[in-house]
């Protein structure tokens, strides 16, 4: 079995994501090539060969580009499968060629199931098996779920892509997420409040139990949309990654992208209405219990305390 | 501006699934809808962009069985000008590809500006049904957007990123975008406004006399995934449950004194 993986390179860095791709391939015993459109002078560490070609020509987000050198790519190499991160950058261009080459695309993948593959549903509530009709299909990879195992090495045998069209969408630059006072990361307790709160004025509870026990108030990410929280204090993949001693999830669902920022804490407490939540998976300590009555009578004992 | 906003009705999440005889897909039974989060997002930018442009029109396109029309008319209600429902019953059977093709064979002829989608569903969350339509259509996309801003057929969106940072992309209509969760803010559908969508025209289309996309995907099951056994569950908020806890903590962790 060959498959080609395809690598990420953002803001002049190969993403570490790229080294997933490799732990995947390893894990599905096949024999993997890699896609990269990078910094030459810069090269993975990886042993085998390497499809790259520079992004100072091609872009850094270059869709049309980065399709057509991709399929320069697959025609050289065959590959049963084509393998991304489910990330910004791969979810954008998976789609993309698995349309161009006809063929099935499976989205985050978790697991591997005898042939077929193992996504989520229902935001981590389900599980899905899927099976591609074919022999080959285009796969992506659920972030952090599948690890490398020590430390990436190998010099990669570069095969040079080039590309000479012109961008349709243009990438004019980027723009850093907003860092306010606040650590998050150093924190070694953080209280987090999720949609479950209700209203805007129940995050005084989050904030009563945080005080309490000497730790910082975080949030999902609809109670930083919906303007309740500053996004410095988001928990997530596209917020803050924290590890704190004591991590507490109040009226938090444990989808994916929360988990993602907090699966390293120390001791997991959940307090949610809904006892089949994802975030059961994680907590060390769930209470299946209404935030707005069980937050108060906690925060009230550890005042005593 | 001729607009597009599609849209599907997903179940609440918060509801308590089982799963269906068929052992591929949740039951239907006993499950509120509500219309896709993302889409929220999507047809609230594609209401903007109508008021601001003044003339043209907002389409608002469903594929779903019979319920989807809920969603259809919430969105009507939030300011789309017609709907289209494409019929079909047994949509949780099809896969992306098939679901993309059908939106594809509607939309060829109307020549839309601008079409928004949300990044993706929140019970299937492939996030593809998009990038394939817009492939389809040959129309360049831009996924996951925070940000959305027109002048003169020149469109600048905010790209999210790992970590919270952004990409600023530029890209000329007509042109296709997925829309992530804060891209703004979506209005509640005012009452005499939900009347008003009562009145507007929704016409329906069974996906079975389009023509016909063939499947590349075979779902073989849907189960619960297996818990992590070591967690300890504790229910009510009771003063013993409380108690409970900080004993818990107490033992397992050094931040309580
Ligand atoms: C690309 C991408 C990036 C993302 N990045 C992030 C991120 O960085 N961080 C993040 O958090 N999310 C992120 N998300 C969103 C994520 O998928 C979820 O939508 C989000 O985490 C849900 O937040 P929540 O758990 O607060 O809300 P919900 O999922 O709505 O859950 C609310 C929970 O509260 C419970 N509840 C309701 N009422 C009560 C009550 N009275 N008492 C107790 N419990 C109650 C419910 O049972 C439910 O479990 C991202 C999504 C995408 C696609």
């Amino acid at each position: 079995m060959k498959v080609l993986l395809v690598g990420e390179y953002r803001d002049g860095k190969i993403l570490p994501s790229t080294y997933e791709t490799v732990a995947f391939a390893r894990k599905l015993g096949a024999a993997a090539a890699l896609f990269l459109v990078a910094d030459p002078s810069d090269l993975p560490r990886f042993a085998g060969k390497l499809y790259l070609a520079a992004a100072q020509q091609c872009g850094e987000y270059n869709p049309e580009g980065h399709l057509a050198l991709l399929l320069q790519a697959v025609q050289a190499e065959e590959p049963d499968f084509i393998v991304f991160l489910h990330s910004a950058y791969g979810w954008d261009l998976a789609p993309r060629l698995a349309l161009a080459l006809d063929l099935p695309q499976i989205s985050e993948v978790v697991a591997l199931a005898e042939g077929a593959f193992v996504v989520p549903a229902c935001n981590g509530k389900l599980r899905r098996t899927l099976r591609p009709l074919g022999q080959r299909a285009v796969l992506t990879l659920q972030s952090g779920a599948f690890n490398a195992d020590g430390e990436p090495a190998g010099t990669p045998q570069v095969a040079p892509l080039t590309w000479a069209g012109s961008a349709v969408v243009e990438l004019v630059g980027y723009e850093a997420a907003s860092r306010g006072a606040v650590d998050l990361s150093r924190a070694e307790i953080i209280v987090s409040a999720g949609r479950g709160i209700g209203k805007p004025e129940n995050l005084a509870l989050i904030e009563g139990l945080a005080t309490v026990l000497g730790g910082e108030v975080g949030a999902s990410r609809p109670v930083v949309d919906a303007g309740w929280a500053p996004h410095e204090r988001q928990v997530g993949s596209t917020g803050q990654t924290v590890a704190p001693k004591l991590y507490i999830a109040c009226g938090i669902s444990g989808a994916v992208q929360h988990l993602a920022g907090m699966k390293k804490s120390g001791f997991v407490v959940a307090i949610n209405t809904d006892g089949d939540a994802p975030i059961g998976e994680v907590a060390d300590v769930l209470v299946v219990a209404d935030l707005k009555q069980f937050v108060p009578l906690l925060t009230g004992k550890l005042g005593g305390v | 501006m001729k607009i597009l906003v599609c849209i599907k009705q997903v179940p609440d999440l918060e509801s308590r699934f089982k799963i269906a005889a068929s052992g591929t897909w949740y039951a239907a039974e006993d499950l509120a809808w509500r219309l896709n989060e993302y889409d929220e997002y999507a047809v609230e930018e594609a209401v903007r962009l109508r008021e601001a442009s003044g003339e043209g029109e907002l389409v608002v396109l469903s594929l779903g069985p019979e319920r989807a029309g809920e969603a259809i008319r919430k969105a009507l209600a939030m300011g789309a000008d017609r709907g289209v429902h494409l019929l079909d019953p047994l949509s949780h059977d099809k896969d992306p590809r098939q679901i993309a093709g059908a939106i594809a064979e509607y939309a060829r002829g109307e020549k839309f500006d601008v079409i928004f989608t949300g990044l993706q569903s929140q019970d299937r969350g492939s996030a593809q049904v998009g990038l394939l339509l817009a492939g389809l259509l040959a129309l360049p996309a831009v996924t996951t957007i925070v940000a959305f801003s027109h002048e003169a057929g020149l469109v600048t969106v905010r790209r999210e990123l790992e970590g919270g940072a952004r990409a600023v992309v530029k890209v000329r209509l007509p042109a296709l975008f997925t829309c992530q969760l804060g891209l703004n803010t979506p209005r509640y559908p005012t009452l005499p406004n939900i009347m008003k969508a009562k009145k507007k025209e929704v016409r329906t289309i069974a996906v079975t006399d389009l023509p016909q996309v063939a499947a590349l995907v075979r779902t073989e099951k849907l189960a619960f995934p297996d818990k992590r056994g070591a967690g300890v569950v504790l229910e009510g908020a009771t003063s013993e449950v409380a108690d409970r806890l900080i004993a818990i903590l107490k033992e397992k962790t050094t931040v309580l004194k």
